[in-house]
């Protein structure tokens, strides 16, 4: 049962001797530029170099840093970048956006609900996330106005690869932050066009009203044709901790690191609920044994 | 047209012109677990076609000791890719000629997936195989590696050495190699310690495998 990168991606169909380089797995290390301290990094938030301020910003998220200084000059990034570049995009922004997110600390929430309304779609997905994550029901009301117009205006901008705004990463934050109030709203998104849409949907209600129903459509994409999809339903499996899924994801062609991510989360989801909470029980040994087969 | 079946199907993998052409070839190769099918398995591992390679990895390890020498032998001046999927290869098949590879791999390899695989491949390890009085100081040092990696940075490593202590457990049990408690001593630590969850729960379910009557408690 060994069987890392067992789909092929559509760009890696090279068959054998195509020459590039082998993927091992998920989570082996990367080339990671630069090395910084955190004192390096926090100071470089506000060098005059806008690309050691976009690095830092990243490293600062990567590690996790929740230093004040490092918040607060995080935070900062979203005032200091006034205009966009050339392409229209507010880059420090993006990337402050999602470390503050990283970080969690809930001083970053007021300028995340601002960035929901800057004009880089970027900026809107990375604050959608963050927020999302920081679990403040505050940005539940904001996060619902991006839904506004339903599925109808929920199409793709001209030119761009991207909808009008990052629906996928604002039905996923409304489930996390447990919006009830949404639940109507969303339900519509479940007839989205976009198939990881539909699922950001589904994760999102599976959330909010327990209904199986919705884990067992995230259950479907493990079983279609597109790796991509599959591995976000392995993400959003494993977020929602939705028990009757590990064997269907013990069994979707992806790679083993992206399985026992899920897996995990699954495990640890239902250790939580158990009485007393994280003891053993013929569900959770389950999902080991399905882990253990992984490995 | 008077070759052998085997033959004929590892002409059909030179011959495979598409990715998908090429991986139900490997895994047909791989289903008639033939020893003469060897050589060409573990060239498929080195196609840097993930498919291929899991099937040719399946194959390998159905096939046993027997293909421990070719892929021991191989294992030098391949690329990564090939190199890590002949060691969980190994992993798998559990033969001692293994032991100091798996050891090394566990211990240092830079790829998390491959340190995970060898981790739970020194809890596979068919002592058997192994003369008598050679079992000991090797169990002994299979325990030393599996320590290590119960401290790897990564939880997915730290988890397998759980799933390897285990198995090592049972098996220092088995020869009544009375290190073993070191492996129960350092499962109790972790089901109480470890930063993860999953691993505490993980470690937990191993002590009580091995200690089923609770005499530890």
């Amino acid at each position: 049962m060994v069987d890392d990168f067992a789909s092929v991606s559509p760009s890696g169909i090279g068959a054998k001797g195509s020459g590039s380089d082998f993927a091992i797995g998920e989570g082996d290390p990367l080339p990671d530029g630069e090395s910084l301290t955190v004192e390096q990094a926090i100071a470089n938030l506000h060098h005059s170099d806008p690309s050691l301020r976009y690095y830092a910003s990243w490293w600062l998220g990567r590690f996790r840093v929740r230093e004040e200084a490092a918040i607060i000059g995080l935070i900062d990034q979203f005032e200091a970048e006034t205009e966009p570049d050339e392409t229209g995009a507010f880059p420090l922004r993006r990337n402050a956006a999602r470390a503050l997110g990283k970080v969690g600390d809930d001083r970053a929430i007021p300028g995340l609900i601002e960035c929901l309304q800057c004009s880089d779609y970027y900026v809107r997905e990375a604050a959608a996330q963050s927020l999302g994550t920081l679990g403040d029901p505050a940005a539940v009301p904001p996060l619902m106005q991006l839904l506004a117009g339903g599925v109808a205006e929920a199409v793709r901008v001209p030119g761009k690869p991207h909808l009008r705004q990052p629906y996928a990463a604002v039905l996923e934050a409304l489930g996390s932050l447990g919006a009830i109030v949404a639940i109507p709203q969303i339900q519509a998104f479940l007839e989205h066009p976009v198939a990881r849409v539909q699922y950001s949907a589904a994760r999102a209600l599976y959330q909010l009203t327990g209904d199986s129903f919705y884990g067992d459509k995230l259950i479907g994409a493990l079983q279609g044709s597109d790796l991509q999809l599959r591995r976000s339903a392995l993400m959003d499996l494993g977020a929602i901790g939705y028990l009757n899924a590990a064997e269907a994801i013990s069994e979707t062609l992806a790679e083993n690191s992206l399985k026992l991510i899920a897996l995990k989360g699954i495990l640890e989801h239902n250790l939580a609920l158990t009485d007393p909470p994280n003891s053993l029980t013929p569900d959770t040994i389950r999902v080991m044994q399905y882990m253990d087969n992984l490995l | 047209m008077s070759q052998s079946p085997v033959l004929e199907l590892i002409t059909a993998v030179d011959e495979a012109d598409s990715a998908p052409k090429l991986v139900a070839a490997v895994r047909q190769l791989a289903n008639v677990r033939s020893e003469t099918a060897i050589p060409k398995l573990i060239t498929a591992l080195g196609y840097n076609n993930p498919g291929a390679a899991v099937a040719a990895v399946e194959g390998l390890v159905a096939l046993g000791s027997a293909a421990v020498p070719a892929l021991l032998e191989h294992l030098d001046g391949y690329n990564y890719g090939a190199r890590a999927w002949a060691l969980r290869a190994l992993a798998g098949i559990g033969d001692p000629r293994s032991l100091e590879l798996l050891r090394q791999t566990a211990e240092s390899d830079f790829a998390l997936s491959v340190r995970r695989a060898a981790a739970r491949g020194l809890g596979n390890i068919h002592w058997s195989d192994m003369a008598a009085a050679a079992i000991p100081p090797a169990q002994e040092k299979a325990m030393q590696s599996l320590l290590k990696a119960s401290v790897d940075p990564e939880w997915v490593v730290r988890y397998a050495a759980v799933v390897g202590l285990q198995g090592l457990g049972a098996a220092m049990r088995q020869y009544q190699h009375h290190g073993s408690l070191g492996i129960d001593d350092r499962l109790q630590e972790m089901a109480a310690n470890d930063a993860e969850l999953a691993v505490r729960a993980r470690a937990l379910l191993a002590d009580q495998q091995l200690n089923p009557n609770g005499q530890d408690a």
